[in-house]
């Protein structure tokens, strides 16, 4: 299982874009935003602790369809099957490559784009804190979403219809997170809820995403 | 017709969408029921000949 | 000797599923229109909202009706994973487009109802939230049933699909209540209380609400046998393919 963790973070290394270009999509889009909204600080400061945890959201989003494509259309997958690794060890593997390759580099990321958003000095370590504690539920259950639609050809857009319904609970308990910790209250207790969510889904979502691995390679 | 009052719009529209969307789903099942049966009868029976 | 298990076998079911259509539907019919014209035409005013109580009779009954239509798919799934019935997974398949349609109709009258009396359409409530989630997974669940050719394949995703997004659903709904303090009342029917709201406006939703179930199981039943017609027309062509 380490090994296939190690080939994972090799090739997503060699082939190029994997650490690179969902952070390039996490700074275009926090780019992108005071277009939209307006220069003004205020008003950006307001909105900032959303705005980094939806960028965060979209750029894991991203790079969701990649995680089994790629094997299942070589073959890789059908033989990982075959072998003694069982697939729900495949399946935490294959989300903890995506964490370390999408969710550490956005966790590292944020604070200078919240530096670009003037995001409030006491939401930083709250903004680190909650991004690093929510990012792996991302990445687990984007590998469910992933498993479901591993068979169907272009399954890009039905993955987001799919996978974005899930990532409410932890969009609404890390973005609150850091609101309250921009406006100076408590953000232990939302932080501590997504922490539960994050081990919750840790816990069931590789036996969901094996489940489905092993219809869709029937 | 009872005297809806000022809010006539509101209630009456909510009915209209309430009905017209149950009457779609509705109209909907009984289409896709009907091709069926009749793409299922026309396949059975060109089995019933050939066989 | 009789057990439910029988109806697993889908010649069984289409011969009971015929015989109990026309009461369901008629049943359905019958307490639609005694309830609507009697919430319509015959009950007062409400003193605080005016006539706008009126729109109650179908707002409670589908918003209701909405989420037993997922419990019924949750159940319906589960009982597919585990005993590999395919009525079953056909019967989930079924429920959600109605389901999906209960949950437009609670949205829409909802937003009907809160224009003239919170004075805004849409109101990021826990209440409301939950139910444009909860349409969310019924575009989702409908969509993967869409996108996959194998039946089989698509009853097993759709069904981890489906209990995924409960245990999700479920969750999301208790972190809209702590994000967010809501405008919509509390619950207008509940067991545990003496009496939910004045006799005038109760009846007349009671049978409304018996309208809505039975017109759910109706129509269920008639979209579960065209589901199994399609299922019967796709293998007699996948067999004159072979041959």
């Amino acid at each position: 299982m380490i090994g296939l963790l190690k080939r994972d973070l090799a090739l997503a290394i060699r082939a190029g874009g994997g650490f690179g270009l969902s952070l390039a999509f996490f700074l275009i889009f926090t780019t992108l935003v005071p277009f939209g909204v307006g220069p003004q600080t205020q008003v950006l400061a307001e909105i900032a602790p959303g705005i980094l945890w939806l960028g965060a959201l979209l750029a894991c989003l991203l790079s969701l369809d990649r995680i089994f494509q790629l094997d299942w259309e070589d073959g890789t997958l059908d033989l990982i099957a075959t072998s003694p690794v069982p697939l729900e060890g495949l399946a935490a593997m294959k989300a903890l490559a995506h964490w370390i390759t999408t969710g550490l580099p956005l966790v590292a990321a944020a604070p200078m784009l919240g530096l670009l958003l003037n995001l409030p000095g006491p939401a930083y370590p709250w903004l680190v804190a909650a991004l690093a504690l929510g990012t792996p539920a991302l990445s687990a259950i984007g590998t469910f979403g992933a498993a479901l639609t591993v068979g169907i050809k272009r399954g890009g857009l039905l993955l987001s219809l799919l996978v974005l319904p899930l990532y409410m609970p932890t969009l609404i308990f890390g973005a609150l997170c850091v609101t309250r910790g921009a406006d100076g209250l408590d953000a232990l207790t939302p932080l501590i809820l997504m922490g539960g969510i994050t081990l919750g889904s840790l816990a069931i979502l590789p036996f969901a995403a094996a489940a489905a691995l092993r219809v869709n390679l029937r | 017709m009872p005297d809806l009052g000022t809010y006539a719009l509101p209630v009456l529209s909510s009915y209209a969408v309430s009905l017209g969307l149950l009457i779609a789903v509705i109209i909907a099942s009984v289409w896709k029921a009907r091709r069926v049966r009749a793409q299922l009868e026309n396949v059975e029976n060109r089995r019933g000949r050939s066989a | 000797m009789a057990s439910i298990w029988e109806y697993a076998n889908p010649r069984k079911f289409m011969a009971t599923s015929a015989a109990l259509l026309p009461w369901t539907a008629g049943v359905a019919a019958l307490c639609l229109v005694t309830g609507l014209v009697w919430g319509f035409f015959f009950t007062p005013d409400d003193f605080r909202q005016g006539s706008t109580v009126k729109i109650i009779y179908v707002h409670v009954p589908s918003a209701i009706m909405a989420i037993n239509a997922w419990l019924m798919m949750l159940v319906a799934s589960l009982i597919w994973v585990i005993r590999r019935h395919h009525v079953s997974a056909l019967a989930a398949k079924a429920a959600a487009p109605v389901g999906m349609v209960f949950t437009l109709i609670a949205l829409a009258t909802g937003a009907l109802w809160g224009q003239p009396m919170w004075g805004t359409w849409w109101e990021w409530d826990p209440r409301l939230t939950s139910f444009l989630i909860l349409f969310l997974f019924y575009l989702g669940y409908m969509a993967l049933w869409e996108a996959i050719d194998n039946p089989d394949s698509a009853a097993d995703l759709t069904a981890v699909l489906c209990l995924v997004g409960s245990v999700f659903a479920v969750i999301s709904r208790y972190a809209l209540l702590f994000w967010n303090q809501g405008l919509h009342q509390g619950a207008t029917l509940s067991l545990d209380r003496e009496q939910n709201i004045a006799n005038v406006f109760w009846y007349p939703l009671v049978i409304t609400l018996a309208g809505f179930g039975f017109l759910f199981i109706a129509l269920v039943l008639y979209r579960t046998q065209t589901e199994i017609r399609a299922r019967r027309l796709k293998a007699l062509i996948a067999q004159e393919r072979m041959a």
